[in-house]
């Protein structure tokens, strides 16, 4: 070995070892879920999840649907051709006469049949389990509308007006249930979930499915809670109580 | 006339016709806008006349796709920003921000179609007084 080569390699042995252990303290290869700051991307450590307990949900209530119009900027109107991110559903077993209220929106699926259709990947699967739609990339084909077992997406028919800010919406455009995300990517929860505890109902729980120590986990794991069509194996994020 | 005054007669007349083209372009002035909030923008004006929409194309995927909220070239923070001390909007007349400055560049400005062309209460709250933005007008 020529004198150049060992030099070589002292120097890199030494500079690795120097390195090694610089790098060593304070590094972690495993990280828990931790809220977001609204800089930082969305992770997939979260799932964001809402649990609908339907003997809380009053019939006739539209608290929920109302809030959700009012921070979405949607008109409110129900003609066939309006948008609904909300609806609120009544079923009655005729036999026994018990009557269930529930609201259904997206349900966010793990599975998202919506995502699987789309032309032109529009609709998608957020890292943290909140489907959406880009709508700069949608093109109005309405596949997504098609395949989701949930009648959750709709297709914006007429230009818009009053848009908020945080929620662009325009005509030509599928959209459904965001869960909020502008809210969630600061800290916050869903408006159908304030407006529901603020109306004393409390019925609807909005959580991380995948911290055990969330509120919603608890909840999962101590009561029965159905997804919506769970037949479909499209692994709702929304469960529901009671039904 | 001799081919050499038919061909000097030319020249003149093209140089002609190019002086008065020049003097249009010189006569064309920059569009008058309503002034914005002080303070500088995220970038040299000169470089965002050229590359905002560069910039909001890249930070909108950030936005809408891996949920980072606050980006740097954030359309609403544009709006919040430029729009005018008298009604709180980008859009509405020639003296409006982005309305004025595409249509004095002929470029189609289809942002607003879905996108609120007014500041966000926060913004219009900590600048003049400004009356706040007709709900149902805002497009």
């Amino acid at each position: 070995m020529n004198p150049v080569d060992k030099r070589r390699r002292d120097f890199l042995g030494q500079a690795t070892a120097i390195a090694g252990a610089m790098i060593a303290p304070g590094v972690f290869l495993y990280d828990y879920a931790h809220a977001k700051s609204p800089g930082e991307p969305a992770s997939g450590k979260v799932r964001w999840g809402m649990l609908i307990d339907t003997t809380k949900c009053e019939s006739g209530c539209r608290d929920c649907v109302d809030a959700c119009n009012k921070e979405n900027g949607l008109p409110g109107t129900t003609r066939p051709t309006d948008s609904q991110w909300i609806r609120k559903v009544e079923l009655k077993d005729l036999r026994s006469g018990k009557a269930i209220s529930a609201p259904v929106m997206c349900q966010h699926c793990a599975e998202p049949p919506c995502v699987d259709v789309c032309p032109t990947g529009a609709s998608f699967k957020r890292e943290d389990g909140i489907v959406l739609v880009d709508r700069h990339t949608c093109i109005g084909c309405r596949y997504c509308v098609m395949a989701c077992p949930y009648k959750a997406r709709s297709f914006v028919h007429e230009p818009t007006t009053g848009q908020k800010p945080d929620v662009p919406r325009g005509k030509g455009c599928v959209e459904s249930c965001t869960l909020c995300v502008h809210k969630v990517d600061r800290g916050g929860t869903p408006s159908c979930v304030e407006a529901c505890a603020a109306a004393g109902h409390h019925a609807i729980v909005f959580g991380d499915l995948n911290d055990p120590e969330s509120a919603i986990s608890k909840r999962v794991r101590a009561v029965a809670t159905t997804q919506l069509r769970a037949d479909l194996r499209t692994d709702n994020g929304v469960r529901y109580q009671g039904l | 006339m001799t081919a050499a005054g038919t061909l000097r007669a030319a020249l003149a007349a093209t140089l002609l016709l190019a002086v008065s083209a020049a003097g249009v372009i010189a006569s064309a002035a920059a569009p008058a806008l309503d002034a914005a909030r002080s303070g500088p923008c995220v970038e040299d004006p000169l470089v965002m006349r050229r590359e905002h929409m560069d910039f909001l194309k890249h930070d909108r995927d950030d936005t809408v796709r891996r949920g980072i909220r606050g980006v740097k070239h954030s359309l609403a923070a544009c709006v919040d920003c430029h729009a005018s001390k008298s009604d709180g909007r980008v859009l509405g007349s020639d003296r409006h921000f982005c309305q004025g400055c595409h249509r004095y560049a002929a470029v189609k400005l289809d942002c607003f179609d879905c996108h609120a062309a007014s500041a966000r209460p926060s913004a219009t709250a900590a600048a003049a007084p400004a009356p706040a933005p007709v709900p149902g007008a805002a497009r």
